[in-house]
C-alpha cells in the first residue's frame, strides 16, 4: 500500500478499522485486592452512606456474602496511580515510550490526519457480580470500534470505543466497561451552524442583558406585545428605553403597545461570519414604527433581494427559543394595511 | 486670554515606534506594547526613566504599570485610559498633551497593542447566556439577539441609509479601498505592500454584510504602536523635528450610541465627528484648505465619505464626487491615508495613522506629500471619537 492510496477517505478508514480488536496493551493487574480502606475513602468522598459498603452485618442483611465494593469503583481497582500515569504521559510526549501501544499508534494516525482534539463522550459498565473484599481484578483493554468520520457539534471526528474486560483471580468475568471518546478536528472560532442531520441541538441566539431599565420590553414580547416606553409626564415615546425622559427629565414612565406597523428605514443582509443560531443570508432592518420610534429587528418571510428602504412591514412576535421572544418584521399584507 | 496653559501649539509628538504589523505576532500583547513603547522612546531620544505619564485605550489589555515596570520607568504621575474602542486613538494624544501643558507630566507615552487577528477577534465571543446586566451590555440587547453582531454589520446599516440619502454607490466606497491599497503598495511596513487593487477587485470581492464587500473592511492585525508626547520646548531639543499638536479634540454627538446610533433624525452622518471637526478648526484657526493630507479612520470604507463631509472637505452628500478621479490619492487635492490606512497598512485601532501624520510632518513618509504644513488625523467612527491636527514647527 502506498502513501498516495492511504490518503483517500476509504483507505484511511480501512487503516483505522484495522485497529478494531487489537489489545491496547498487556493486561493490567490491580495493585491491591478489593479492600476496606480504599472503599472507605471512596464512599466518604462520594458522600455515599449505604451501609453495605462498610458494615458486614448490613451487607449480609441485604443478601450479600459480606461487605461489597461500590460498583462504580470498578475502574479504580486497576488504576496505576498518579505518578505512573504522569511518567507514562511524559514518556509519550518525549517519544521515548519503549513499546508503543495500539492506542499510541492509533492516536498518532488520527493526529496526523488533523483529528487532534479529544473529548470523552460516554462510559457504560456491566456488572456480573458484586466485588467483595479480597477480590483481585485484572483488566484487559481492547479497541472495540473506530467509527467512520462523523459530523458533530464540536467538529468532524471519529469515535473510538475501548472495551475493558475485568476478571477475578480465577479468570471469571466480573464486569465489562465500554469507554468512548471522540477524536475531532477543532472548528474555527466563528464556525457555521452544524448542518442539518446532526444530532446536536440547535445553538441558541445570543441572550439580551436584561437590566431593570429594559426588561419590560422582552417580557412584553413574551406576551405577544411590542411595547414602547412612554414618558408618564410629557407623554413622549422613546426607544431604546432610558431611565429618564430626555425631553422633561421625568423618571416616571409607562408603556404603550405598538400597532406593529412600520417601514424599513435601513437594512443589511448578513453573510459572514455565520454565527450558530441564525440562518444565512440573514436580513436585519432598522424599522421606523408608525408611532415614530425606530427599532432594530430581523426580517422574516421576505426575499432578501426584494427588501427596499420605505417598504411597509408589520411585526410578528417570534419565540426563537423557549425563553426568548423577539419582534421580527414581515412585509405588510394588503389586509394588514387596509382593514386595521 | 487664558490660553497660556493650552496644549495647542505648546506640545508635540517627539517620537513614534511600532512593532511589525502581522497576522500572528507569536508573542504576548504586553510584549508588543513594551516593544512599541521602547521603540518610540528610542526614536524620541528619551530614556524610559524620564517617562512620567502613560495613556492608552480602556480596551487595551496592557496595564500602564506593567509597561512601566518592564521598561524601568519608575514613578508615574499621570495615567489615563480612554473608552469607546478606536474612538480613543487621537484622544490619547489629546490627554497626554493636556497633562504636559498643565504640568501634570513631562513625558507621556501613548500606546495600543493587541493580537487582534491571532488572539481575541472583535465580533466574536457570543455566548448562550445573558451577559452581566449593566447598561453597556444592555445596549447590545437591541442588536445581538437579531444577529446584528459585528462591527461590519453595524456600519453596513449606516452605509445603506447613507447610500439612500446621498446616492453614493458601492463603487464610491470601493474608491476608498483602491486609494488605501495604492498607498500601501509602496509602503514596505504595510501588510499589503506591493498589492494594489482595482475597483473591479473590490466589486468582485465577496459580501460580508450587504452593502459591504470584503474589500470595504479593514484588516485584522497583530501589533503595537506608541507615540511620545512632550512640551514643544523639550521637543525642540530632541533629535527629531517636532510634530506640533495644533489641535486635539474629543466628540460625542447628540443621541449617541456605540456603533448603532440608528435613532437620530439623520442617520446619514457622523455628527460626533462634526463635534470633533468644529473644535479642531476652531482651536487651530485652520480650515480644510490648510491641510495637505488627512488620515481618516477607515475600519470600513463608507465612514471615510461621511468624515469628508463632517470635517468640511465637501458638502453633505458630496463625498462621492469629492473622491472621484483619484482625488484622495497621492497627487490629488487631499491625499487620504498615505500609509495605506487600516485597510492597507494595518489595523492598529487608529494609532498607526497618527504615526503616519507625524512622518508627513517630519517629511519622512514613504508617500510624502510635498509642502506639508498640517495633517489632520481622526479616530474611530460610529463611536464617540477624537481627532488631531499636527503641524510643522514654524
Ligand atoms: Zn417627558
Amino acid at each position: 500500500m502506498t502513501d498516495t492510496l492511504d490518503t483517500t477517505p476509504d483507505a484511511f478508514q480501512a487503516r483505522l478499522q484495522a485497529f478494531e480488536g487489537r489489545p491496547v496493551g498487556p493486561p493490567t493487574v490491580a495493585p491491591d485486592e478489593v479492600n476496606q480502606a480504599m472503599i472507605r475513602h471512596w464512599v466518604e468522598a462520594m458522600g455515599d452512606e449505604n451501609p453495605v459498603y462498610l458494615d458486614e452485618e448490613a451487607a449480609r442483611a441485604n443478601g450479600f456474602p459480606g461487605v461489597v465494593a461500590p460498583a462504580t469503583m470498578l475502574q479504580a481497582w486497576v488504576m496505576r496511580g498518579l505518578r505512573a500515569s504522569l511518567e507514562a504521559d511524559r514518556a509519550r510526549a518525549e517519544g521515548s515510550t519503549a513499546d508503543p501501544t495500539a492506542y499510541d499508534e492509533l492516536f498518532l494516525l488520527l493526529d496526523g490526519a488533523g483529528f487532534t482534539s479529544v473529548v470523552a463522550t460516554n462510559c457504560d459498565q456491566d456488572y456480573r457480580r458484586p466485588l467483595v473484599l479480597g477480590d483481585r481484578l485484572t483488566a484487559t483493554a481492547v479497541i472495540e470500534a473506530v467509527s467512520a468520520q462523523k459530523q458533530t457539534g464540536l467538529g468532524d471526528g471519529h469515535f473510538v470505543t475501548t472495551r475493558l474486560d475485568f476478571t477475578d483471580a480465577a479468570g471469571a468475568e466480573v464486569a465489562t466497561m465500554r469507554f468512548r471518546i471522540l477524536r475531532f478536528k477543532p472548528k474555527p472560532v466563528t464556525a457555521e451552524a452544524p448542518p442539518a442531520g446532526t444530532d446536536a441541538p440547535r445553538p441558541r441566539r445570543p441572550r439580551p442583558a436584561l437590566t431593570e431599565d429594559i426588561a419590560f420590553f422582552f417580557e412584553g414580547a413574551k406576551e405577544g406585545k411590542l411595547l414602547i416606553q412612554r414618558c408618564a409626564s410629557c407623554g413622549k415615546l422613546r426607544h431604546p428605553p432610558l431611565p429618564a425622559c430626555p425631553h422633561c427629565r421625568s423618571f416616571d414612565w409607562d408603556t404603550v403597545e405598538s400597532t406593529g406597523r412600520g417601514t424599513v428605514f435601513s437594512f443589511v443582509v448578513t453573510h459572514y461570519p455565520q454565527v450558530p443560531g441564525f440562518d444565512y443570508p440573514l436580513p436585519i432592518a432598522v424599522v421606523e414604527l408608525e408611532e415614530g420610534t425606530r427599532i432594530v429587528a430581523g426580517l422574516t418571510g421576505i426575499d432578501v433581494g426584494a427588501i427596499e428602504i420605505g417598504m411597509a412591514v408589520e411585526v410578528e412576535l417570534v419565540a426563537v427559543d423557549e425563553d426568548l421572544t423577539l419582534p421580527m418584521f414581515r412585509p405588510a399584507g394588503p389586509a394588514a394595511t387596509g382593514a386595521r | 486670554m487664558g490660553f497660556e496653559r493650552s496644549f495647542a501649539g505648546t506640545t508635540a509628538i517627539c517620537g513614534i515606534g511600532a512593532t511589525e504589523f502581522s497576522k500572528a505576532s507569536g508573542r504576548s500583547e504586553l510584549r508588543l506594547a513594551v516593544e512599541a513603547v521602547a521603540a518610540a522612546l528610542a526614536d524620541a531620544g528619551i530614556e524610559p526613566d524620564e517617562v512620567d505619564g502613560l495613556c492608552t485605550f480602556s480596551q487595551d489589555t496592557n496595564p500602564e504599570i506593567d509597561v512601566a515596570r518592564a521598561l524601568g520607568m519608575g514613578e508615574l504621575s499621570f495615567f489615563s485610559r480612554i473608552h469607546y474602542g478606536g474612538g480613543a486613538a487621537c484622544a490619547t494624544v489629546h490627554q497626554a498633551a493636556m497633562a504636559v501643558a498643565t504640568g501634570t507630566a513631562e513625558v507621556v507615552v501613548c500606546y495600543r497593542a493587541f493580537n487582534e487577528r491571532s488572539g481575541y477577534r472583535f465580533g466574536t465571543g457570543v455566548q448562550d447566556r445573558p451577559p452581566v446586566a449593566n447598561a453597556e451590555n444592555a445596549a447590545m440587547a437591541w442588536n445581538s439577539p437579531h444577529g446584528l453582531l459585528t462591527p461590519a454589520s453595524w456600519v453596513a446599516m449606516f452605509a445603506r441609509r447613507y447610500m439612500h440619502l446621498s446616492g453614493a454607490t458601492s463603487e464610491d466606497f470601493g474608491r476608498v479601498s483602491v486609494a488605501d491599497r495604492r498607498h500601501a503598495a509602496t509602503n514596505p511596513a504595510a501588510w499589503f505592500y506591493g498589492q494594489p487593487i482595482t475597483l473591479e477587485d473590490h466589486q468582485a470581492s465577496r459580501w460580508i454584510v450587504e452593502p459591504l464587500h470584503l474589500l470595504d473592511c479593514c484588516q485584522e492585525t497583530d501589533g503595537g504602536q506608541a507615540l511620545v508626547v512632550t512640551s514643544l520646548d523639550r521637543a525642540r531639543s530632541l533629535p527629531r523635528p517636532p510634530a506640533v499638536i495644533r489641535a486635539a479634540a474629543q466628540g460625542a454627538g447628540n443621541q449617541q450610541h456605540m456603533m448603532t446610533s440608528y435613532y437620530r433624525d439623520d442617520m446619514g452622518g457622523l455628527p460626533e465627528m462634526g463635534v470633533v471637526g468644529r473644535q479642531l478648526w476652531g482651536t487651530s484657526g485652520l480650515g480644510p484648505a490648510d491641510v495637505q493630507s488627512a488620515v481618516l479612520y477607515d475600519h470600513f470604507t463608507p465612514f471615510v465619505l461621511c468624515q469628508l463631509e463632517e470635517l468640511g472637505f465637501c458638502g453633505r452628500g458630496e463625498a462621492k464626487d469629492f473622491l472621484a478621479d483619484g482625488n484622495i490619492e497621492i497627487g490629488g487635492t487631499l491625499p487620504v491615508n498615505t500609509h495605506g490606512g487600516q485597510l492597507g497598512e494595518g489595523y492598529l485601532h487608529g494609532m498607526n495613522g497618527i504615526a503616519e501624520a507625524v512622518r508627513q510632518v517630519r517629511g519622512t513618509a514613504v508617500n510624502q506629500v510635498p509642502g506639508t504644513e498640517h495633517v489632520l488625523v481622526t479616530a474611530g467612527t460610529g463611536v464617540p471619537t477624537s481627532g488631531l491636527i499636527l503641524g510643522v514647527d514654524r
